[in-house]
């Protein structure tokens, strides 16, 4: 195998064929407003008091909710970054969670131990998060396929252990670096500002999806596209495969150290589990459970997955579930064991992820309305 | 001197360790090309079923025999549990690589809660044998004897790994594999009975490893596969997939540098060393030590 | 018209989006060699790889193999090999990091006398050379090799891709002398590019062109024509009469 592959990946939600049905054309111009139409939606949400019992533990603009929700957006945000590399160019990372993890330390860091004001320690750390994404892509990416998978997971490892054994003591080491609030900006900082955090996060995934969008939609995308398909035709074309990889590694890495920053924010704290392997194969299952090469798939994929990782915990601990006999309600309160099995189910059976679910109904549909 | 010693055979003790992993994650990727995920799994059920065979098994218990008894039901239930996944997951994805390590992605997260679910996030107890706790005197260095098991089970492995590729119609099988799967079946061999076979034997190497590091490291917790994972990952890489020589050599290298510099240096610093040292090898050599990296 | 050994009809091959063959249908008569002729990348190793099913992931094959009364396509690539389609592949591929007397252990099956009296008889030097590895072999030996390798057992007909590929003149020779001796038990289709080898072995020839059969026929009498042979395989006359 030279290069990783979504073969199986479909084409965009685009290319479902609506204009096949009649009596949607009015639908079909809206189209391209829709992601506007849903970002206005989500910044409004937090003036909501409504309450959904079972989905939610309070009203939609609690605190507790809006910061599940902030979590869940970031997340959706870091997902289409990783998408990027994975479903886009074919790269299969095991280390993103190492930029990840630069952008929350390297805030948390900056703030609470050099006492840097906010936005310079957020800008540094990004700075710093691209620069370290671009060198380190650029050891990594001599090699292709699993030896590069190997390698990301290696360096990511590094970034744990010197995390987890807290050189210089600047990582709290196991017990995590809670962030100094005094000097952050008022407005960032106690439960009645949730609701804040949560349009940086609306914001921050706002702008990875626009990010993401422009890049796939440029000569460069098309360029990444042809390398997941078949590297070796762009090098026939005189491109150089080195090159364009290392610009989606870098770029890709850089998002994610952004999203760190607005992650340590949300949380107010960093605790040594981000920096885990484990961190990067979830974003891997949330490109995959939400179909990897979509604009919106990875995106669905990292909100939902995270939301489920939270909700199901309590899930597991519910009435329904304790009424189970132990061997199923023991598994059932173990969120990663219902996302892997979730997840491997997927992989056999919806191997586009979720945003293959409506081209795969649509024929459905359509047979349903003919026996009509 | 005796540092020196103790050093060398507690490096050597978690060399053994990185080999009995790592061995069967390069026969699996490089016969069959799957990265797999799952094989820290493999080293948890070791683990469980050996602590749970000494207090439920007839016959098993914490010592003498009954102890081996625990350990060959432990190194039995992981070659299982390796077998079904081959065939129940693996298979129906013959020659599909990526969708295989996703698969192996979501077997690890789903596999270490449900260890989780039956057991509990906390480490446990290992029943151990009482001889186990006691040092041995080399050349004057107090060594663990948990340690050196280790390193006489991995030893033993080596050889009857070695013995098996090199005597064995199937050991053939996989050495040509491993080189070239395609000409294999074009010589009208079914290879993928080979691949259960691979999946069988590192099963049982990595349950073993579970075995033996609970009794090395006193506990058994579910995500003690995982870290241990990303060092034979390493191994693997380093020694070159598919080559179980290769593999004892380069579990050698990093054990004996991961202690040496943690004691000498930092702790911590082992473990970096270690990942520069992978990053070297791939640096000097782009292909990987072995061939199978170059088409991978 | 005496009954094929193999039958390909209507065979289409694509991978990764390229139409490599668009429906090549042909015969291999049961006794002789049947040559597979046309310029690189027309196709030829393709289709020796489609009927053994060695398509790579993702190709997709359609039309009909059969020999026999049996279909080959859709079965998998070892039980076609069992029931005595034998494969010498382009390369010679054989195991470089085993031994000669390995690799032809690695071709014995079970409940089958290896008919090593017989490949011993046609290759003495894979006898003398058991304990070399393969990988240490000249490239003509490791082509003795891979034919010998397939010869251990009974087969019905011979797929041999290029087996004078790369070979010296001299080597090139002894490769044919054994092909022709090979020919006179089990029938071969060949892949060759040596036009003299050509001349020396085949009864029939295919030539491929475009993805498609361009003509079918006996092969000596192709040779004979200069310029149908200049035009189908791009070779000029003083190639095809050295």
């Amino acid at each position: 195998m030279t290069e990783v592959k979504s073969a199986e990946a479909p084409a965009p939600p685009a290319a479902v064929p609506d204009e096949l049905t009649p009596g949607r054309a009015r639908w079909h111009g809206l189209r391209p407003y829709l992601p506007l139409v849903a970002l206005v939606v989500a910044a409004i949400l937090p003036y909501s008091t409504l309450h959904l019992p079972g989905i939610f533990e309070g009203p939609l603009n609690s605190p507790g909710t809006l910061q599940l929700l902030a979590i869940c957006l970031v997340f959706g945000g870091l997902a289409a970054g990783y998408d990027l590399l994975f479903g886009r160019t074919g790269m299969l990372s095991f280390g993103h969670a190492l930029y990840f993890a630069a952008g929350v330390y390297g805030t948390d860091i900056l703030v609470t131990k050099a006492g840097l004001p906010l936005w310079q320690a957020g800008v540094l750390t990004v700075i710093g998060g691209t620069t370290l994404a671009a060198l380190l892509g650029a050891v990594a990416l001599r090699t292709v396929g699993i030896a590069f998978a190997m390698v990301t997971l290696a360096f990511a490892q590094v970034g744990a252990i010197l995390v987890a054994r807290d050189f210089g003591g600047l990582t709290g080491g196991e017990e995590g670096l809670p962030l100094d609030v005094s000097g952050l900006p008022s407005a960032l900082v106690g439960v009645t500002n949730t609701v804040n955090l949560y349009w940086l996060a609306l914001a921050y995934l706002a702008i990875v999806v626009l990010v993401v969008h422009r890049v796939s939609g440029s000569p460069t995308g098309r360029v990444l596209a042809g390398l997941r398909d078949d590297e070796r035709r762009i090098g026939v074309l005189g491109l150089d495969p080195y090159r364009f990889k290392l610009v989606a590694f870098t770029l890709a890495g850089g998002l994610a150290s952004a999203g760190g920053v607005v992650y340590v924010l949300i949380v107010g704290g960093a605790s040594p589990h981000i920096t885990s392997s484990e961190l990067t194969l979830s974003l891997l299952v949330m490109v995959v459970l939400g179909g990897p090469g979509t604009r919106w798939g990875p995106v669905l994929g990292g909100v939902l997955y995270m939301y489920l990782d939270h909700r199901l915990t309590a899930f597991g601990s519910s009435e329904a579930v304790n009424s189970l006999p132990a061997f199923l309600s023991h598994p059932l309160s173990q969120p990663l064991f219902v996302l892997g099995t979730v997840f491997i189910l997927a992989v056999y059976f919806f191997p586009g992820g979720l945003a293959s679910l409506r081209s795969r109904l649509a024929p459905l549909l359509t047979a349903i309305r003919r026996s009509r | 001197m005796n540092t020196v010693v103790l050093l060398t055979l507690t490096g050597l003790g978690l060399a053994a360790l990185y080999f009995l992993v790592a061995s069967g994650l390069s026969l699996v990727f490089g016969l069959a090309d799957v990265l797999n995920f799952a094989h820290g799994l493999f080293l948890g059920v070791g683990a469980y079923a050996t602590w749970w065979a000494s207090g439920n098994l007839p016959g098993a218990g914490p010592d003498g025999f009954g102890f081996v008894l625990a350990v060959v039901f432990g190194v039995l239930a992981g070659s299982l549990v390796a077998v079904l996944v081959e065939l129940v997951l693996i298979r129906p994805l013959y020659s599909r690589t990526i969708e295989q390590v996703l698969v192996t992605v979501g077997l690890s997260l789903a596999g270490v809660a449900l260890l989780q679910a039956t057991w509990g996030a906390d480490p446990r107890p290992f029943p151990r044998p009482d001889w186990s706790r006691g040092v041995t005197s080399v050349l004057g260095a107090q060594v663990p004897n948990a340690g050196l098991l280790l390193i006489v089970a991995a030893a033993v492995v080596l050889g009857a790994l070695l013995a098996f590729l090199r005597w064995t119609r199937y050991g053939l099988i996989i050495r040509a594999g491993v080189e070239n799967r395609e000409m294999v079946t074009a010589l009208g061999i079914d290879v993928r009975k080979a691949f259960t076979l691979v999946f069988a034997i590192g099963g049982a190497a990595a349950a073993l490893a579970g075995a033996l590091g609970g009794v090395y490291f006193g506990t058994v917790s579910p995500g003690q596969g995982g870290s241990l994972l990303i060092f034979a990952f390493i191994v693997v890489v380093i020694g070159g997939m598919g080559s179980v020589v290769g593999s004892a050599y380069a579990a050698v290298a990093v054990g004996l540098l991961q202690q040496f510099v943690n004691y000498y240096g930092t702790s911590g610093l082992g473990d970096l060393c270690v990942v520069g040292l992978l990053a070297v090898v791939l640096l000097l050599r782009p292909q990987g030590l072995a061939g199978k990296v170059a088409h991978a | 018209m005496v009954e094929p050994v193999l039958s390909v009809a209507d065979l289409s091959v694509r991978i990764a989006g390229l139409h490599i063959l668009q429906g090549v249908s042909f015969e291999v008569a049961p006794t002789g060699v049947t040559v597979l002729l046309g310029r690189n990348g027309v196709g030829k190793t393709t289709t020796l790889r489609a009927i053994v099913g060695l398509t790579p992931r993702g190709g997709e094959v359609r039309g009909s193999v059969r020999m026999g009364a049996r279909s080959l396509l859709a079965r998998p690539t070892h039980r076609l090999v069992r029931d005595g389609l034998g494969y010498v592949p382009e390369d010679r591929c054989v195991f470089a990091a085993l031994t000669v007397a390995e690799n032809l252990r690695l071709a014995e099956r079970r409940g089958v006398t290896p008919a090593y009296d017989k490949v011993f008889a046609l290759f003495p030097e894979l006898e003398r050379r058991g304990r070399q590895r393969a990988g240490s072999l000249s490239g003509g030996q490791q082509q003795m090799l891979a034919i010998g390798r397939v010869l251990l057992n009974d087969n019905r007909l011979l797929l041999v891709d290029e087996p004078t590929k790369g070979l010296a003149p001299k080597v090139v020779t002894e490769v044919a002398e054994v092909l022709e001796r090979v020919a006179e038990s089990v029938p071969v289709l060949l892949v060759e590019q040596n036009l003299a080898v050509v001349r020396r072995l085949a009864t029939d020839a295919v030539v491929l062109s475009a993805g498609k059969v361009a003509w079918t026929g006996d092969a000596q009498e192709l040779l004979l024509e200069t310029a149908l042979t200049k035009s189908l395989l791009g070779v000029g006359s003083a190639e095809v009469h050295s």
